[in-house]
């Protein structure tokens, strides 16, 4: 049989503007002109004639693959690798530069939950018309309006505009229309990490339940490591803009978990998105054990140090520092911790240092996480890198004595604890 | 398999995109269906906005042109002669407004899904052909009140007319989208290039005001549009197919213009959005 899904040597190239997050105002390129017009052409001819060069970057290049109808596939990798730029070419949102790919089925894509939703328009309005945009037809809508309402669990709420629904609500309703919509291959970008744990689980089975009972094939990117395990068939693991390594998802996923989450030394002298007066920098971050051995990965329950190291140009111009360190999960916050929260100030400090923060039986349950840091040096902030510093795989916890537990993918937190019984006599 | 589909590098206009545009005709109905929607529900008043909006317009210029200076109106009372105008005007200029807008005002959905995104400026103008009948009722109300009955030959011009000005409102706003899309600012100087083109638009005055020059404004598909539908409706002149030709020519290449334009940047939106 033929695959349903043929790729074939994809490749992305951005060319990178220095406006990088600016528009280009038409009056600004008519100012070029009218000033330097000489400049300007030759410029242009330059770039015609193929000579000037421009900052290209391949957000993908060489990629291959195919999928067998049936499948459900996972997209693994770091932030960048080219995971969500596959997605957006695959559903057509955006073109490849090179290459080639044969679809063979209807293509609905779930890039983001609620795409067109409109706060102004009802429940069921919205139904009907995130249904027309995922593109499904009336008649199919009408047919499946009653199923798509009760996996939603809105049925109370269906004629209040979605402006006053909870997020909960909101993110129900706007998968269950994509969900139960009729097409051969269904692109699914990070959606399921917007709702709650229990409605994820019930995601998840209606996405197993549909490739069982129609045979319909997934293409699903996360960062939920535990979501792919659970889901997937096979994995792709992508790298830099290449794709790594494809194969049965056990495998890639202890393939990335030991080759790719490098935490071991985080270099943070060229991140340049950062906040602060920038009186003392933060330079590196990697992790340790109780006993000083740099770690990869971390077990829930053991313990843990995290290590930022820093280096300050005028250390005598700082009398106290307060430290902090977050974790997050999927962008949503887990801990937060301070050096203040405990009275700890450090001060005076030297021309470069470390703070390590040392996390007692770490109570973070199996998954990828990020890290955050932030230093505060008199009340004034000192330094902020803004992206997650590093992020951080929790596996095998030794909290637990069997080592065949499995728990909710999507829990971030095993509190130490234990249960005991008690018998009470009537 | 019942559709399969490929993407590749590169794609020029093709008749398949006209059939794919079929396909997704439900979605066309939904997008003005929405913005109808919302808007009826944003705004208090509602629907009576398309009549308030062109009748107050009518009243201020009776006054000002009609009244205090006079303007000559090829012998129709002033109101009913300038409302025949604006009821045109205002479709083209807010159909062409909202078009140029159109693509960024729905970014949200371009980045996120895929379909043929020329749904989008089509929708937009026919949102604004349902405010233009809702609009014709003052008109209707004016004629019976002046008594002016249109011939059959008027009326079946009509549609024609509308045609015309729904094909230049669509291909001036293609390209006006698209160049929207590369440089945000166009959008600030629009409605001062739209009401430039409303005073060389015979919409206040008689085109015979222009005299041999009425020759050179013909390239303005509007001027054709609105110069007919008085002689349709008002019979001030006899209808000139003439012009009506030289109109649907005008729009006609508009419309090749705006869709070379939208196509050859369409597929990149999505990125530089």
């Amino acid at each position: 049989m033929e695959p349903i899904i043929e790729v074939k040597n994809i490749g992305k190239k951005y060319t990178i503007t220095h406006e990088r997050g600016r528009y280009i105002a038409l009056r600004d390129v008519l100012m070029t002109i009218a000033r330097k017009p000489f400049a300007f052409l030759a410029d242009k001819a330059k770039s015609v004639a193929g000579l000037k060069k421009k900052e290209e970057f391949w957000a993908l290049k060489n990629v291959s693959f195919s999928i067998n109808k049936g499948e459900i596939v996972g997209i693994i990798g770091h932030n960048g690798a080219g995971k969500s730029t596959l997605l957006k070419i695959l559903s057509q949102i955006t073109p490849p530069t090179e290459g080639e790919i044969i679809l063979r089925g209807r293509v609905g894509s779930l890039l983001e939950v609620g795409t067109g939703f409109h706060p102004e328009l009802s429940g069921r309005e919205n139904i009907f018309l995130n249904g027309a945009i995922l593109g499904m037809t009336r008649r199919e809508m009408a047919s499946k309006f009653d199923q798509i309402v009760e996996f939603a669990g809105i049925e109370k709420f269906l004629d209040t505009p979605v402006k006053y629904y909870s997020s909960g609500m909101y993110v129900r309703l706007a998968f269950s229309v994509a969900a139960h919509m009729e097409s051969d291959i269904l692109l699914i970008d990070e959606v399921l990490a917007v709702g709650d744990a229990e409605f994820q689980k019930k995601c998840l089975g209606k996405m197993d339940e549909i490739t069982q009972r129609d045979g319909r094939t997934i293409i699903f990117v996360s960062h939920n490591l535990g979501a792919i395990q659970s889901l997937c068939t096979s994995t792709i693991l992508m790298k830099n803009g290449y794709m790594e390594k494809i194969g049965p998802t056990a495998e890639i996923i202890n393939f990335y978990q030991n080759h790719l989450i490098d935490t071991q030394n985080v270099d943070l002298r060229r991140e340049t998105r950062r906040r602060g007066s920038g009186l003392l920098k933060l330079i590196n971050f990697h992790m340790e054990d109780a006993y000083g051995k740099k770690l990869t990965t971390l077990k829930s329950g053991d313990d843990a140090v995290f290590v930022l190291s820093y280096e300050c140009d005028n250390p005598h111009k700082i009398n106290k520092v307060d430290v902090g360190l977050s974790i997050d999960r999927n962008m949503t916050p887990v801990s937060t911790f301070y050096s203040s929260y405990t009275k700890e100030d450090f001060g005076p400090i030297s021309s470069s240092g470390e703070f390590r923060f040392v996390a007692k039986k770490l109570p973070l349950a199996e998954g990828v996480y990020g890290i955050g840091a932030r230093v505060i040096a008199d009340g004034i902030e000192a330094d902020w890198p803004k992206a997650n510093i590093g992020q951080i795989q929790v596996s095998n916890p030794t909290l637990f004595i069997d080592k065949n537990y499995r728990t909710n993918p999507a829990s971030t937190l095993i509190i130490n604890g234990s249960w005991n019984h008690k018998e009470l006599h009537r | 398999m019942s559709s399969v589909t490929v993407i590749r590098p590169k794609k020029i206009f093709h008749f398949s995109d006209l059939k794919e545009l079929w396909q997704y005709r439900e979605l066309l109905y939904f997008f003005s269906w929405r913005d109808l929607k919302v808007r009826y529900k944003q705004t208090a008043i509602g629907a009576s906005w398309a009549i308030f909006q062109p009748f107050i317009t009518m009243v201020i210029f009776t006054v000002f042109f009609g009244n205090l200076a006079k303007m000559p109106s090829d012998g129709v009372p002033y109101p009913i002669f300038v409302y025949v105008g604006l009821l045109f005007w205002q479709f083209f200029s807010s159909a062409l407004a909202d078009t140029s807008n159109t693509l960024i005002a729905n970014q949200a959905i371009i980045t996120k899904v895929y379909f043929p995104r020329l749904i989008l400026p089509i929708s937009a103008v026919l949102t604004k052909l349902v405010d233009f009948f809702i609009a014709s009722l003052i008109l209707v109300g004016l004629m019976l009140y002046y008594g002016y009955t249109p011939n059959l030959e008027g009326l079946l011009i009509l549609p024609l007319l509308l045609i015309i000005t729904f094909m230049a409102a669509v291909g001036a706003g293609l390209s006006l989208a698209a160049i929207n899309v590369k440089y945000r600012d166009v959008r600030y100087a629009l409605p001062f290039f739209i009401q430039i083109l409303l005073f060389v638009t015979p919409v206040i005055y008689p085109a015979s005001i222009a005299g041999i020059y009425s020759k050179f404004l013909a390239i303005n598909p509007m001027m054709g549009v609105i110069q007919n539908a008085r002689a349709a409706l008002l019979g001030t002149t006899p209808i000139n197919w003439t012009l009506i030709g030289a109109s649907a020519l005008a729009s006609v290449i508009l419309l090749l213009i705006g869709i070379y334009v939208f196509k050859k940047v369409e597929r990149y939106f999505a990125d530089i959005i």
